[in-house]
């Protein structure tokens, strides 16, 4: 087997360690990258940086400690943005496996931001057959969730005071790994009008951009570095800005390694037909 | 209903609160912040709730204005039965909202006055009405849904008559499903079982219900040359359609002795430990064919590439359309969206389903027509017809 | 009878869940709430027919000793310790949290994390210029991977986030639209087929 030959069949076991040490060997050197945001997650950031103080909104958090690395950046991003201009937030525990994660980090940024349970935000609990509920919320959210999270009563939350349904609130942005992004769309905003914006992950991202250029979805936070944009934005560097450079570099690897395929597929085939 | 009792019963209370706070607070300081009102809200739009089942009624106001000395909490709606009242207060809205919805006890064809109240003073809108609210019958906002769907159901039927009156259609090759025979072949030939996971998707999703029909298929062969089908499944009720799609697959091919129920599987409604548990029958069973059929999302790529290591044939066909890239970079075959639902008219033959498939070509074509000439006239003569006509709106 | 019963069925559930969504009257959303209600009755039996087949398929393996019989121990004690955790102390108890951080939280980010390998050894694999075609998609790969990174603007002063824009916004868009009306008119003819009693895989055998 000649040197070309052999660089198209390197052992996967190889592709693995390479690409372990591309994520490992940025993480140890910090490497700081310039991010530039683009006008898909500028528009969620405008719409929640518009609002008045006061203003709530609705983020549905549904996924697991899976697709976590990739949305706990952006909902700790959103968050802190949220608490630091007085928006209120109405976090949704959709996902049963995600229920405990999600609860956990809305604690964490509430502490570190000074915010108040019940006054700055309010966590629903889980509940299964999200398009019922979905509609149900869509006429008043007591109906699913006459109790928060911690099994309080919703008319005891001060926050909640005057808070019916959608038409109390500014803005459904759902952070999501899941079909539950359909289900906002179809079941929520499509019946209810509520202007809607997405957290996803990077591979699900790329689905919803029709959406976005229909005007169904008003913007789109797609990935580690939709995270990295918003927190670009808000001016405070965290996981996801210090993920860009591990991201960055793991891509330049697939594509050598691709460039490294595609020159030993070339070279060997011109081999084969000289021999011919 | 006892939920709905007490969720009422809180919510009368909590407007008892609202409304107590601000006779409290009228009397205390109400008159003394009226002056800091500049303009009081104005009501510009009430409505019945269109497409509904009435019992609902719109309210829309321009704010108010007011000084910056004084921001009020909110508005309070107030409802009556005539335009000189008594009203009653019914809901809260903070003060950065200018839309409210009535649903409290709306009585259908009965007229109803609002106003609009500004908490802490004792500003009110002037008094809009009357207003009814009623049911619909027919929602307006989906007629363009249910033209199409009638010229579909029509086409389908009018074909299905022309194939039971022996129209031969004719039916591109597709190379996946070509494939299913020889696939079957090769596991038979090396002595082991096939893989068939039927997705993450509900017993009731479309493209679960297309791959229980490549399933029956596959399991008859599986029958036929003796070897062993393993079913993993993500949903109890998938696990029971899937153990009786095979169960007669196995009957039809004169082999009921060879069925196996435990074969057949529920594993977990999670996805990842799903994937790990597939992943652990690809590397210790080692099939050699895997067929990845109906609803997939990220574990795709995991399964299709386990597989792959793991030495088998992969026929995989999705609608997730993100999802089909990653099974054809890893699988030897992809049925991409739609093909996957053309199995079962592909594999039978039958008239009628193929005439269902051609009823499906026509529709396209009406489609692609449409677009074209949206996209003629917007562009060209700057006529957003054809944009309104596929508008749904179903609000 | 025993097949004609159940297409009956299924038409008559259909066509009323058809109508039903043209229709906003109080009564036929009452008829799509009690659906709901009884997918979820069936759900829930479904739900312990499959929770009894996992566990008589992984005890079997365990009295038979069968290969990998140890597995099994760990599925099912996973299964048991899990749920009693759960309902004794619901999700507030501390082994509970402790199982969540320190067990399911570490093996499901384990899980999901492998897509970077596997994404990479399938592109260093699958993305050869054997065709036009096949290059095309390889530029177009190469173009948005290095376009979403912070270093691909970095390279190129902006030209690769610029393309990459470009292809996510209109061929990407193009050909997710034209797929996703493939698949509406598919399951619209797949629906229809399942109504009239074409297609009934789903109910064993024709």
């Amino acid at each position: 087997m000649t040197f070309f030959e052999k660089i198209t069949l390197i052992d996967r076991r190889i592709v693995f360690i390479v690409i372990a040490l591309a994520v490992i060997i940025p993480l140890l050197l910090r490497v700081d990258l310039p991010i530039k945001v683009t006008p898909e997650v500028k528009k969620v950031y405008d719409i929640i940086d518009e609002l008045p103080p006061g203003s709530v909104i609705v983020m549905p958090c549904e996924y697991a400690p899976d697709t976590m690395a990739e949305l706990e950046p952006m909902l700790f991003a959103v968050l802190r943005h949220c608490f630091r201009k007085d928006i209120k937030v109405i976090g949704c525990l959709f996902f049963p496996t995600g229920v405990k994660l999600i609860e956990q980090e809305f604690k964490q940024i509430a502490e570190e931001q000074g915010a108040v349970y019940g006054e700055d935000y309010v966590l629903l609990g889980y509940r299964p057959y999200p398009a019922v509920v979905i509609m149900s919320m869509g006429q008043d959210f007591r109906q699913s969730f006459p109790e928060d999270y911690y099994g309080t009563s919703l008319d005891a939350l001060p926050m909640m005071k005057g808070v019916k349904n959608y038409d109390d609130t500014e803005l459904v942005l759902t952070i999501n790994a899941t079909s539950g992004v359909d289900f906002w769309l179809i079941y929520g905003r499509e019946r209810y009008g509520f202007r809607y914006a997405l957290g996803v992950t990077a591979v699900m991202a790329a689905d919803y951009y029709s959406y976005l250029n229909s005007g169904q979805v008003e913007g789109i936070i797609g990935g580690l570095k939709g995270a990295a944009e918003y927190e670009s934005l808000i001016d405070y560097g965290d996981l996801a800005t210090m993920g860009m450079s591990i991201q960055s570099f793991v891509h330049i690897v697939i594509v050598l390694f691709i460039i490294i395929g595609n020159v030993g597929y070339f070279a060997s085939r011109g081999k084969q037909r000289g021999r011919r | 209903m006892g939920t709905s009792v007490v969720h009422l019963a809180r919510l009368r209370l909590f407007l008892f609160i609202i409304l107590f706070s601000s006779i409290i607070g009228q009397a205390a300081f109400g008159a003394e912040n009226d002056w800091l009102i500049t303009k009081p809200p104005l009501i510009n739009k009430l409505y019945d709730t269109p497409n509904d089942h009435g019992k609902s009624i719109k309210i829309e106001w321009l704010s108010a204005e007011y000084d910056s000395a004084f921001i009020p909490e909110g508005y309070i709606i107030q409802r009556a039965d005539s335009p000189q009242g008594p009203f009653d207060s019914i809901g809260f809205v903070p003060i950065v909202n200018n839309l409210y919805t009535d649903y409290e006890d709306v009585i259908n064809k009965k007229d109803y006055y609002y106003r609009v109240a500004v908490t802490g003073t004792d500003i009110t809108s002037p008094v809009e009405g009357p207003v009814q609210a009623s049911g619909q019958w027919f929602h307006t906002g989906k007629t363009t849904t249910f033209v199409f769907s009638v010229v579909f159901c029509a086409m389908a039927i009018a074909i299905l008559i022309f194939a039971r009156r022996g129209v031969q259609f004719y039916i591109r090759p597709i190379g996946g499903i070509n494939a299913i025979d020889d696939a079957i072949g090769r596991a038979t030939e090396m002595g082991k079982p096939i893989l068939f996971v039927p997705g993450l998707g509900t017993a009731s999703d479309v493209a679960t219900i297309a791959a229980f029909t490549i399933m029956e298929r596959v399991a008859k062969k599986t029958a036929e040359y003796q070897s062993r089908v393993i079913v993993p499944c993500y949903y109890p009720e998938t696990m029971i359609v899937a153990q009786e799609v095979v169960k007669s697959a196995f009957m039809d091919a004169g082999r009921p002795d060879m069925f196996n129920s435990k074969n057949i599987f529920y594993v977990t409604t999670d996805q990842f430990p799903y994937t790990a548990a597939v992943n652990g029958i690809m590397l210790r069973d080692k099939p050699a064919t895997n067929f990845f059929l109906g609803k997939f999302y990220a574990e795709s790529l995991v399964l299709a590439e386990t597989g792959f290591e793991a030495g088998a044939i992969q026929i995989a066909g999705t609608d997730e359309p993100i999802q089909i890239p990653f099974f054809v970079a890893a699988c030897d075959y992809t049925l991409i969206g739609e093909e996957l639902y053309a199995a079962s008219a592909y594999l039978s033959r039958d008239p009628m389903r193929l005439g269902t498939l051609k009823a499906q070509d026509w529709g396209k074509a009406i489609l692609v027509v449409i677009l074209v000439l949206g996209i003629v006239t917007a562009s060209v003569f700057g006529s957003d017809f054809f944009i309104r006509m596929l508008d749904v709106n179903v609000n | 009878m025993k097949r004609q019963l159940p297409i009956a069925i299924t038409f008559i559930c259909a066509f009323i869940l058809t109508v039903q969504y043209f229709v906003p009257h109080r009564s036929f959303e009452m008829m799509y709430e009690v659906s709901n209600v009884w997918l979820q009755i069936i759900g829930f039996f479904a739900t312990l027919l499959g929770i009894l087949s996992l566990v008589l398929n992984h005890w079997e393996k365990v009295k038979y000793k069968q290969e990998n019989w140890i597995y099994s121990i760990v599925a099912l004690a996973g299964l048991a310790g899990m749920t009693l955790v759960g309902l004794i102390g619901s999700q507030d108890n501390p082994v509970f949290e402790w199982l969540y951080n320190f067990i399911l939280s570490p093996i499901q980010a384990t899980m999901f994390s492998l897509l970077a390998f596997f994404i990479a050894s399938a592109a260093y694999r699958a993305f050869r210029a054997r065709t036009t075609i096949a290059t095309i998609l390889l530029l177009a790969a190469i173009v948005v991977m290095l376009g979403r990174v912070p270093i691909g603007a970095y390279i190129s002063g902006g030209l690769f986030p610029w393309l990459a824009d470009i292809l996510l916004n209109y061929p990407n868009v193009a050909a997710k639209r034209a797929i996703i009306m493939g698949v509406g008119l598919g399951a619209a003819a797949t629906s229809l087929k399942v109504m009239l009693g074409i297609e009934r895989s789903y109910m064993g055998s024709d």
